[in-house]
């Protein structure tokens, strides 16, 4: 039991670590989501299945899925600001 | 303020809080010990109130002002976050075609999975009392379940299914039962969130008291709050534009 503890708790570092190096942000919420999983099995692990379900929903499903929507709509606002600039239209001049 | 003086303000404010938090655990019973004193003291006290899953008896029975806490803070989130999402005057909210892009094999199982996780959800929130999960869990998982329509490639389906109006409802609704019950168990225990309801048999579904009762509000809160609260997220994303876009 302890070294299965030891052995998760390894790869929830490993994991916690991969989402720190994830050079862009989009990467960033799918090694976020892959650090949940691990999460999620060492709270099983530790025989604490309420927070395992928890951490399921909210740090596998959500966050992510918040992350990911919102890094769209940035790119989204810049693509559109950076085409008005290149071309801009009668109205503006 | 310069990257030496942020360093400095860190590599001090981080010095105290180690120290601190070193200081504060070496008392506790060592990791993996059989030495519980929080554990011999709050499993006879859920099983007193017939509460199975002791975890629920902690949330919403021994520390449901705790809980009552989380649940206000949930609920002020969500208001904040819809309050800074909402289409500014620079934008205009468009109809949103039915593009419907997802593989088919997607489809099938986003179609066959939908209804199996909402039974979940509802399963996982009806037993809080008794199995692992609660209202919280539970209403997470329903309200992700109903995305699934979304991942299947259909926005329009998504806005039909989830008439916003009910869950921003059921969102306010639950926070609001759960101090009305806490209210009713003032009056007749003599302490706020007091469990007045009878026990029922160690293991049933209508057991624990107040616990499945504030469990189940507590999910109708969730499941409002995280619809709600991806509503406008999704809203920003896909149905926002700038007015001259």
């Amino acid at each position: 039991m302890t070294a299965l503890v030891a052995v998760t708790l390894t790869v929830v570092a490993l994991a916690g670590t991969a989402v720190v190096l994830a050079d862009a942000p989009e990467r960033q919420a799918v090694t976020l989501a892959v650090f949940g999983v691990t999460l999620v099995v060492l709270f099983v692990v530790l025989q604490a299945p309420d927070v395992a379900l928890s951490e399921l929903g909210i740090g596998t499903a959500i966050v992510p899925l918040m992350v990911m929507l919102t890094i769209r709509t940035v790119w989204k606002d810049k693509q559109q600001r950076e085409r008005r600039e290149q071309a801009p239209s009668d109205e503006d001049t | 303020m310069t990257r030496l003086a942020r360093l400095i303000i860190f590599l001090l404010a981080g010095g105290v809080v180690a120290v601190a938090f070193v200081l504060a655990t070496l008392d506790l019973p060592h990791f993996g010990s059989d030495h519980h004193p929080y554990r011999d003291l709050s499993v006879p006290a859920a099983v007193q109130h017939h509460t199975a899953n002791v975890v629920s008896a902690v949330n919403f029975d021994q520390r449901a002002i705790d809980t009552f806490g989380e649940e206000s803070i949930l609920i002020a989130s969500v208001v904040g976050a819809v309050a800074l999402l909402r289409p500014s005057r620079e934008e205009t909210e468009r109809r949103v075609p039915d593009l419907g892009r997802a593989l088919e094999s997607t489809r099938l199982i986003g179609y066959v999975l939908l209804p199996i996780t909402l039974v979940l959800g509802i399963d996982v929130v009806a037993h809080g009392g008794t199995t692992p999960g609660g209202g919280f869990q539970g209403g997470v998982v329903l309200a992700t379940g109903l995305h699934l329509l979304y991942v299947v490639g259909s926005y329009p389906a998504l806005g039909r299914l989830r008439p916003l109006v009910p869950f921003e409802i059921a969102d306010s609704a639950g926070a609001a039962g759960f101090a009305v019950i806490g209210l009713i168990g003032l009056g007749s225990t003599g302490a706020f969130l007091g469990n007045f309801l009878p026990f029922g048999q160690l293991g049933q579904i209508l057991s624990t008291g107040t616990v499945q009762v504030l469990s189940g509000v507590v999910g109708v809160e969730v499941v409002g709050g995280m619809v709600v609260l991806l509503s406008s997220f999704f809203e920003q994303e896909i149905a926002v534009r700038p007015e001259d876009g």
